[in-house]
């Protein structure tokens, strides 16, 4: 479902040639879970990224479902984000001024769903969430949990076909942790690819498929049988 | 995403810093009040100079004696004479134009009236009944002149109303009887009051039949000669149609001057819209100046939100969409600015309105409409560099706040 042929990626810092990616061939299956794992720098973040479509490779092609995205101009990739991808940010990224349901509602405005169904939609997601009494709450009014439970809905709202989840448990305690891991997990029900990122090796061995990468190169790639 | 919620959104992130919007709001609006405030002014200053001349009566065409050359020496110098006067009789030969509707003789000079003991110097107009319309003075009490041949010299007399009040009081005028120069007259009518225009006071002023001035200041001359043409269209004959009836009255020689009130009225008009324009113009500085005011705030809304945009796109905004966000915004701001600075315009000319009632301030339209414009104008046009700047941006960047 997605592939990435000898995708490399290079950033200019000052007059140097930083290389984030090296050289990355890989496959993922539709309905896989994933842990990419690596210490700061290693190119984990910027390989989140460029399956999110947020960055573009400097050279290289990514195949998703069969179609190169990388020739696709601004408007058509983000369509492909809004209607195939999920993000789950480290630091929830909800908008402030919204309220939680409005946050969760705001993927759905931007893709022009009518109002009716948009209300309905956040509702059932909000139940199923165990986020109905604070729906009318501001972010700065929730908990780090919630919060985050939040930014998972407003993720999936669009059904996306992959979701992808940058330290999604970085800011929270332990426990709160683990739930948001388990809702996330939860969604591998429904068929979701899920492809977490995250420094935490204990977070990082439930994932089925385990990738390690080091300097912009993937070092190993493990798939756990059950 | 559709317009219904991208007006929402902009609306919403308008509201969500309220300072910033409302004093955004507040430059927009004091732009446009200026520029409302100051055509108002402009335009009231307009009208009430027109007012003032239509007052003195409407397709006005006034003949006097003499010549005035702008280059060169009059002919009247030139054949070693004296322009000569304008007479009663060729006061009448004007009405046999068909440009001309009514003619009105006028004679001025200055005399003593009495009453009893009191007695005061007035100035004396000479004319005849047709004056009351052609000059748009109406009656308090009585009756005009009468009508009838211009050489008859009644001893009747119409009275200023500040005149009556000096000679009369609180009593009656009409059927009674002043002495002017050396004659007894009947007052026949006093006239309304009229307050001043164009500097000449008809409440101080006494009329008399002009064949009667002409004895009392012992003259056989005419001051002015005021004609009123059928109708606007029929001015410029009139004009000519006098000219060419006085040359031929005066053999052969252009000694008389023909003025149009038209002439004068547009010069003055066209001096008053030039300075509204630019006054107008120099108010629509401040909104240029709320313009860059916008442009330098959202500038810093882009660097403020530059999360929210990172994240707008990774959830699926294209640059287009962030771009129109932006745009609402400040369409949304300086439409609600501008509306704002209209309703503050009118308030601002309706109490200037008030403090001095005898100018007929009132925004000219294209005013409303250029202000209007200009501020919407401006508000779009210096919002399109902060939009391409925050639909420009690279998502991982902003969502990294940097």
């Amino acid at each position: 479902m997605i592939e990435l042929k000898n995708v490399c990626r290079t950033f200019t810092v000052g007059d140097q040639q930083v290389a984030a990616l090296r050289d990355i061939d890989l496959r993922i299956d539709a309905a896989e879970y994933i842990s990419i794992m690596g210490p700061s720098g290693s190119g984990k973040s910027t390989m989140l990224n460029m399956l999110g479509l947020l960055d573009r490779p400097t050279s290289g092609t990514y195949l998703l479902d069969g179609g190169n995205v990388t020739e696709l101009n601004d408007e058509q990739q983000a369509r492909v984000r809004r209607e195939k991808i999920g993000f789950v940010f480290q630091s929830f990224h909800l908008v402030p001024r919204l309220t939680a349901a409005q946050n969760v509602e705001l993927p759905m405005i931007l893709a022009g769903i009518p109002a009716e169904e948009r209300k309905s939609r956040v509702r059932v997601l909000m139940q199923n969430y165990g986020l109905s009494d604070r729906a009318d709450h501001k972010p700065d009014q929730l908990s780090g949990g919630q919060r985050q439970r939040v930014a998972i809905a407003r993720a999936t709202v669009m059904n996306p076909t992959v979701l992808l989840a940058d330290e999604p448990t970085g800011n929270l305690d332990r426990n709160t942790g683990w739930e948001v891991l388990k809702l996330l997990e939860g969604l591998l029900e429904q068929g979701i690819t899920l492809v977490v990122v995250t420094h935490d090796a204990e977070i990082g061995a439930r994932a089925h498929r385990q990738i390690h990468m080091l300097d912009g190169r993937i070092l190993s790639d493990e798939r756990q049988v059950k | 995403m559709k317009l219904a919620d991208t007006i929402q959104f902009a609306s919403g992130s308008l509201r969500g810093s309220p300072t910033r919007t409302l004093l955004m709001m507040l430059a927009m609006s004091i732009g446009v009040a200026a520029v409302v405030v100051l055509t108002a002014l402009g335009e009231g200053a307009r009208r009430y100079v027109v007012d003032q001349f239509s007052s003195l009566g409407t397709n006005l065409v006034i003949v006097l004696p003499g010549r005035t050359e702008t280059a060169g020496v009059g002919p009247g110098l030139m054949s070693g004479q004296t322009p000569r006067d304008i007479t009663l009789d060729d006061a009448q030969a004007f009405l046999r134009s068909r440009a001309i509707k009514r003619i009105a003789p006028l004679t001025v000079g200055s005399a003593t009236i009495s009453r009893g003991a009191l007695n005061r110097e007035v100035v004396v107009a000479g004319s005849s009944a047709d004056m009351l319309g052609i000059r748009h003075m109406s009656m308090g009490v009585g009756r005009f002149l009468p009508a009838g041949d211009l050489h008859d010299s009644a001893s009747v007399c119409v009275l200023g109303n500040a005149i009556r009040r000096e000679l009369f009081g609180n009593e009656s005028a009409v059927g009674q009887s002043v002495r002017i120069g050396d004659r007894r007259f009947r007052v026949i009518g006093v006239l309304a009051s009229q307050g001043e225009s164009m500097g000449m006071r008809t409440d101080d002023l006494v009329i008399i039949p002009v064949a009667t001035a002409h004895q009392l200041f012992n003259t056989t001359s005419l001051f002015r000669v005021l004609i009123e043409a059928k109708n606007r269209d029929y001015i410029e004959q009139a004009k000519r149609d006098a000219e060419e009836i006085m040359v031929q009255r005066h053999s052969g020689e252009r000694d008389v001057t023909v003025i149009t009130q038209d002439a004068i009225l547009q010069t003055f008009d066209r001096i008053l819209t030039a300075l509204t324009m630019a006054v107008g113009g120099i108010a629509a500085i401040s909104l240029a100046v709320a313009g860059v005011l916008i442009m330098n705030v959202m500038l810093i809304a882009v660097a403020q939100r530059i999360k929210e945009i990172g994240l707008l796109k990774a959830l699926g905004a294209p640059g287009k969409q962030i771009r129109h966000l932006f745009f609402a915004e400040a369409v949304l701001l300086s439409g609600i600015g501008s509306v704002a600075g209209l309703a503050l315009g009118y308030a601002g000319s309706f109490i200037i309105g008030q403090v001095y009632p005898m100018l007929p301030v009132s925004p000219p339209w294209w005013a409303v409409l250029a202000a209007t414009i200009t501020a919407l104008g401006t508000g779009v046009l210096f919002s399109v560099w902060p939009a391409r700047r925050a639909a420009r941006l690279d998502p991982v960047a902003a969502l990294a706040g940097k």
